[in-house]
């Protein structure tokens, strides 16, 4: 396959950007979106110029390092990772536009590379169980319910990789931070900091400058691991709890 | 080091060494070391007795200490958390820009632990037999007892955390079988075991980190150790977005920086995975050990082309369910479904009766190489076994199998554009994993003090092969449990002066690494750096992979430092070093990947038996099968570094069996 790729350039933060056209041939429909990335940076190396660089590590659609905005999608065409995405899913002589997460609270720091330390920062306000080492009883000492189990099973599943911030007109991180509040507040383990969880890292989800929700769904429909739209609505649940508990 | 002799690798024919050996020789022999630590004694008692034995810093004191943690692993991020969770002030590094993003979170299909829940006959003592034997009798009773101890803790450690592991009606765990052993084990959290057990740690991180204990670095790649008076004192890094190289002072290293698998170019493991920091430290003074141990998994799905950046692992777990099979004539080309019973060839059942389709990893892979070697394999070049599923289907339902293994067959699905639910999976091995690594004695520490190594980074549990969800395991003992207790002890007896910014060490350090990066600027040839890699992948899986010869390990050896040559005066790195330049990144790794790979070549060499990962074509029994060779091996090969022109050094490590008497393993 040849195909004509518009891909968007920028040197650094806060530099100026442009969408800037190649050419790349000698694609197989088995290539993944990243290795026909890598062609095209392997032939700009050899003409000595910047190859676009990208985050990218284990290529199996589970670190959440990846992700582009492919065609003006989250991930491009299909429900999966950008490492994921395979070329059968373009056609010869298709032109393709590739571009970075646009967020406010991911900001540019080069070519397809975003900061996303912004999520980061949301779990340690609160997405964890305290559990020091050593201080652990017996795993079957509380029996959890399937049901709960694979509740927080789904909702742990998130990689992480911004799509749903990406893919929400307002920027929005409802989804992410839900997905790790409702694993952690669904479990027995998580219940004694069940409120200040979900006040912590709703607190920190709009200091980071994240946009509201306004149940447009996008980010539900671009995540690759198929986080629940619901679990926005049951965080909002416990949030409210919380807030009528919480000493004024 | 007081007794060196020069030494060709082959005793059995030196003539011939003498031929085609170079005018040096390859290495030279230095004095045995011993694993000092390790208390004797009953191998129960031990970690108990260690642990008494270990000074305690007074908890007010801690915050006076700094403790440098490289990795965010599962070996990293849980020592990390639990360090600041006991008073240390704690500096962190990873090259992702997240410390959730380790490699450990691709790790699939689960992670041991000597529970008993099933009630099935297993014990501590069982899953340390079943890791002494499945690692082929190459690994240290003592430290092998101790993660079979500590394998119950973790899970305690990970469901308190909220690790949401799979459990059954009751809301009890569920467990299931890994190769190599016949209990149910394995806790596993559907097919990303790795990915929740991750998690979980960094989470745990994540809340020190907020509190201020855990200073993280993340994007930002050590390429350096500062060795100061004899100790490990700091590191040299690189902001991997600004390119501005800074140090990093402490009163002790931990390096929780993975394995070196991608020394292979394709293999398992994720993409930025490399080998620089063990081989910095190496270089600095840290004994490398077994490098040639490493794993190559049975059940990866086949390379489709040239194009192929890395290789995907399908989880052993489907070994439990999956039937693997090639068809009996050589060449056929019939679909799979097309070939009847009597005409498939189940080798794995058929060869290893008890066992079957749950043969160790090392066994597996070699079986589905002979197959294929002989013209049975299946799929593009007939580099391919069918994985099959038909079976299972039949036996549990579709939505049972889906319960268990549905993401992986998805994933199978998305990558191959086939349909594993109707037509068997095609299988084929790959590079996954280096039981090899920084040599450590029993309390984690290399040979250089205030040096400690966890997890895949280190060489010290799984002998010369590996069991399946072991890795998990061992890492998350190291971090959380042993190394906390040992570096306690490090830290109550070393007197630590402050270490100047301005130590000569610090400032040699900085400028080597300068020079170096400014080095791989400047060569401007024509080569990309990735064609190096794929090149000396190539190189290696050929001659120092799935089997290996002497001639073969030979023509890798006069090969590699050709190459290395040829890197350097051809390698072409655009753009500068200040700025993210992730060509340059790679160029970096690559040049350490073609120092390791030839200390691989030359350990696979000198170890003139076949054991575990390592299998030698000389050292077989008559029917085939790895023959180790214990009056002459029975030891860990522990090399030091003696500069970049000269033959290193071979410190053997004897291995004692005390508990667990060598026999050949036998899986049939
Ligand atoms: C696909 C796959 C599936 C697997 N499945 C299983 C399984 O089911 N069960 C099991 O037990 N094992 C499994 N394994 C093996 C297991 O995942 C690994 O051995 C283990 O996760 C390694 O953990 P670690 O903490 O030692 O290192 P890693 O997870 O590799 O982490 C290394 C860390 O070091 C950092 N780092 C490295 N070098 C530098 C540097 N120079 N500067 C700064 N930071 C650096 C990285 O950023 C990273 O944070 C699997 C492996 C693979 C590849
Ligand atoms: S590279 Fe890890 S999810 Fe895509």
């Amino acid at each position: 396959m040849r195909l004509t790729l518009r891909v968007w350039r920028q040197t650094g933060p806060g530099e100026p950007g442009a969408m800037t056209e190649y050419q790349v041939s000698g694609i197989v429909p088995e290539m993944s979106f990243l290795e026909m990335l890598d062609v095209l940076n392997e032939e700009l190396i050899l003409r000595g110029e910047d190859p676009v660089a990208f985050d990218h590590d284990c290529r199996e659609g589970i670190c959440g390092a990846c992700g582009m905005v492919i065609n003006g999608q989250a991930h491009g065409p299909e429900r999966t990772t950008t490492c994921q995405l395979h070329m059968r899913e373009f056609g010869d002589g298709d032109t393709i536009d590739v571009e970075p997460w646009r967020a406010a609270a991911f900001p540019v720091v080069k070519d397809l590379v975003v900061d996303r330390s912004a999520f980061d920062r949301i779990i340690g306000a609160g997405g964890y169980i305290t559990a020091p080492t050593g201080s652990a009883p017996d795993a079957h000492a509380v029996p959890v319910p399937k049901e709960a189990a694979e509740t927080a099973f789904e909702n742990a599943e998130c990689i992480g990789c911004g799509a749903c911030v990406a893919a929400c007109p307002n920027g929005s991180a409802m989804l992410f931070t839900s997905a790790k509040v409702v694993h952690l507040n669904t479990l027995p383990q998580g219940a004694p900091e069940r409120e200040s969880r979900v006040l912590g890292m709703v607190g920190a989800m709009d200091a980071e400058g994240f946009g509201g929700c306004t149940n447009a769904g996008e980010c539900a429909t671009a995540c690759p691991k198929g986080i629940p739209l619901p679990s926005i609505a049951a965080m909002n649940r416990e949030y409210l709890r919380a807030a009528r508990r919480a000493p004024r | 080091m007081k007794h060196r002799t020069a030494h060709t690798p082959s005793r059995t024919a030196p003539q011939t060494a003498a031929r085609t050996a170079p005018r040096t020789p390859r290495y030279s022999v230095g004095s045995p070391i011993a694993d000092t630590k390790a208390p004797d004694g009953p191998v129960e008692r031990r970690w108990d007795q260690r642990r008494f034995e270990a000074r305690l810093v007074n908890p007010a004191n801690r915050r006076k200490h700094t403790v440098i943690v490289v990795g965010t692993g599962l070996a990293g991020a849980s020592a990390g958390a639990t360090l600041a969770e006991q008073g240390y002030r704690v500096t962190q590094f990873c090259y992702q820009d997240s410390p959730r993003r380790a490699h450990s979170i691709a790790a699939q299909g689960g992670i041991n632990a000597a529970k008993n829940y099933r009630n099935d006959g297993d014990s501590v003592r069982r899953l340390f037999y079943d890791t002494v034997k499945g690692g082929d009798f190459r690994a240290r009773e003592s430290n092998v007892h101790r993660l079979a101890e500590i394998s119950v803790e973790i899970i305690d450690q990970c469901v308190a955390q909220g690790v949401p592991f799979a459990r059954e009606y009751g809301g009890l765990l569920d467990t299931r079988s890994f190769g190599g052993v016949q209990v149910s084990r394995t806790f596993y959290a559907r097919g990303q075991t790795g990915q929740q057990l991750l998690l979980g740690a960094y989470q745990a991180l994540s809340r020190q980190i907020a509190a201020g204990a855990v200073e993280m670095h993340a994007r930002t790649e050590m390429l350096d150790l500062v060795v100061a008076d004899g100790r490990a004192r700091g590191i040299v890094a690189r902001d991997l977005v600004t390119g501005r190289i800074s140090t990093h002072l402490a009163d002790a290293v931990v390096l929780a920086t993975g394995g070196y698998g991608n020394v292979f170019h394709l293999s398992t493991n994720a993409k930025n995975s490399n080998a620089t920091a063990v081989w910095r430290a190496h270089r600095r003074g840290a004994y490398f050990a077994n490098p040639c141990f490493t794993q190559i998994h049975p059940t990866c799905i086949p390379r489709s082309g040239d194009h192929q950046s890395k290789l995907t692992l399908m989880s052993e777990s489907l070994r439990n369910d999956g039937r693997i099979w090639v068809p009996k004539a050589r060449g056929d080309t019939r679909p799979p479904e097309r070939i009847p019973e009597d005409e498939r060839d189940y080798y794995l059942e058929r060869i290893y009766p008890s066992f079957g389709n749950l043969v160790p990893r090392d066994i597996a892979s070699r079986a589905a190489k002979n197959v294929c070697d002989a013209g049975q394999g299946v799929g593009p070049g007939g580099q391919g076994v069918y994985l099959d599923f038909a079976d299972a289907v039949a036996r549990m339902g579709r939505e049972a199998v889906e319960a268990k293994y549905g993401n992986l067959f998805e994933m199978y699905e998305r990558i191959t554009a086939e349909d594993p639910y109707r037509a068997p999976m095609r299988i084929y091995p790959a590079i996954h994993y280096t039981m090899g690594g920084l040599w450590v004695d029993y309390d984690l520490q290399t040979t250089v003090p205030g040096l400690f190594a966890i997890g895949e980074a280190n060489f010290s549990d799984h002998g010369a092969n590996r069991l399946g969800a072991s890795a998990l395991m061992q890492g998350l003992a190291d971090g959380y449990f042993v190394l906390p207790a040992t570096l306690n002890d490090y830290l109550a007896r070393a007197p630590h002066q402050p270490v100047a910014d301005d130590h000569p060490a610090v400032a040699e350090a900085v400028a080597g690494t300068e020079d170096r990066l400014n080095l791989l600027l400047a060569v401007g040839g024509d080569r990309t750096p990735d064609s190096f890699h794929r090149e000396l992948g190539a190189l290696l899986w050929d001659e120092c992979g799935m089997s290996r010869t002497e001639a073969g390990l030979r023509k890798a050896l006069e090969r590699i430092p050709e190459l290395r040559e040829e890197f350097w005066r051809r390698v072409r790195v655009p753009g500068g070093g200040a700025q993210l330049n992730q060509s340059l990144e790679k160029a970096n790794r690559i040049a350490d990947h073609l120092e390791l790979a030839e200390l691989m070549c030359l350990d696979a060499l000198h170890r003139e038996e076949s054991c575990g990962g390592h299998f030698r074509e000389e050292s077989r029994t008559e029917d085939g099968e790895a023959r180790r060779d214990d009056d002459r091996f029975q030891y860990v090969a522990a090399w030091e570094f003696t500069g970049p022109a000269s033959a290193p050094v071979l410190h053997r490590e004897q291995l004692a069996f005390d508990h667990v008497h060598p026999t050949q393993r036998s899986y049939a």
